[in-house]
């Protein structure tokens, strides 16, 4: 084994390319790209890949991954749409790279297809498309999203009805990817207003029957970084990969503080 | 080592601040809207459509309006729902885009200090006008 090689592997190459299959075409991934040891400021980077329509954009990082620069950073787990490690912005909207099919990005008419690939915005850029996670899950914590009872705990289950359950169904979805949050023009912009994120698993809990803690969390989101700072965009609600409605789910936490007591 | 945000997001939430304040002003936003919509299109209206239009506009017809309680109360409340309205949306905007801490504080006391100042004037305006001023040329 050559020093080379040895090198290629330490970084996650996994040697030469594979034969390309029937029916693929070479399009051109555009990846935003940073290394804190070298650059100073982002950079883009272009890599012809070759793809099937079938194939998802993460097949396409694996790829470039894996066959042409393994230095390539990103995170993915499940790659099936359920784990939400893989959010990033596609052609400039927030998807998980999992669940975006290359066919849906072809351009029309025969001519050359480009995907851009960049970070999830707002959150410090590690390397690549790998970001801190931490003031996303920071927001999360603080709006308690457990089970808050008083009193004896029960002998048995905490039982609830079909209608209960269907109340807070939509945000039981959430799988904190951040592709919401990360949407969000108030998010972009600074200070610490909690995020669409946070305030769905806020809702999960708030609408539950068995759960005592609502006024607690009511008075969380109540700050004055809490939902109020909401404009309606919908950016939210267009980027969940779970198809939550989030935007709605923001204005029913509005609607129980105005009505509460 | 991480690729810094020209703001980063503050390390620790900052102390809450859970007054009704922010509830009570989305609320305002609401209602002073509904109202000024018919405050301001009925005022449009009296002023460019109705009976000759923007024309007929002189001292006279001003001094004949506001000799009655009900248009002085009615241009009262257009002028403080519009004013405390768009001074509180700009207050939003401000809020979401000044970058710097220093920044939102003066760009807030020019804003304050505008509306309390036409606040003041209008008031003014309307409550000392006096229609047998003599009309020297």
């Amino acid at each position: 084994m050559t020093a080379a090689t040895v090198d290629r592997a330490a970084s996650g190459a996994r040697g030469d390319q594979p034969p390309v299959p029937d029916g693929a075409i070479t399009i051109t991934v555009k990846i935003m790209r940073f290394n804190p040891e070298v650059d100073s400021e982002p950079r883009w980077e272009s890599f012809g890949v070759p793809a099937l329509p079938t194939d998802r954009v993460l097949n396409l990082l694996h790829y470039i991954k894996w066959y042409l620069d393994g230095t390539l950073t990103f995170r993915r787990s499940c790659a099936h749409g359920i784990c939400g490690s893989d959010a990033m912005q596609v052609n400039g909207v927030n998807r998980l790279a999992c669940k975006v099919l290359v066919k849906d990005l072809m351009a029309g008419g025969g001519k050359h297809t480009t995907i851009t690939v960049a970070p999830i915005k707002g959150l410090p850029v590690h390397k690549d498309l790998l970001v801190d996670m931490e003031p996303f899950m920071e927001a999360f914590r603080a709006v308690k999203p457990f089970l808050i009872t008083y009193g004896n705990e029960p002998t048995r289950e905490r039982v609830q009805s079909a209608a209960d359950r269907e109340r807070f169904d939509d945000t039981t979805k959430c799988i904190l990817c951040a592709c919401c949050t990360t949407s969000c023009p108030v998010f972009w912009n600074e200070g610490s207003y909690f995020g669409p994120a946070a305030i769905v698993n806020a809702h999960r809990f708030i609408f539950d029957s068995r759960d005592e803690g609502a006024q607690e969390r009511l008075d969380i989101l109540n700050d004055a970084e809490g939902v109020w700072r909401c404009r309606t965009t919908f950016n939210c609600t267009d980027a969940c990969p779970r198809g939550i409605q989030v935007t709605k789910a923001i204005q029913e936490v509005k609607r129980a503080l105005l009505f509460r007591r | 080592m991480a690729l810094a945000l020209d703001k980063p997001r503050s390390p620790r939430r900052p102390a809450a601040r859970r007054g009704n304040f922010e509830m009570i002003s989305w609320v305002f936003m609401r209602v002073s809207g509904l109202a000024l919509v018919v405050l301001v299109l009925g005022h449009l209206l009296i002023m460019n459509i109705l009976d000759g239009g923007v024309h007929r506009i002189n001292f006279a017809f001003v001094a004949g309006r506001w000799s009655s309680p009900f248009w002085q109360v009615w241009d009262l409340l257009m002028l403080w729902l519009a004013e405390i309205h768009g001074g509180n949306g700009l207050r939003t905007v401000i809020n979401d885009y000044a970058r710097k801490d220093s920044t939102r504080f003066w760009l807030k006391i020019m804003l304050y200090v505008s509306m309390v100042l036409i606040l003041f004037l209008g008031t003014y305006v309307i409550f000392t006008f006096d229609a047998t001023i003599p009309t020297t040329h």
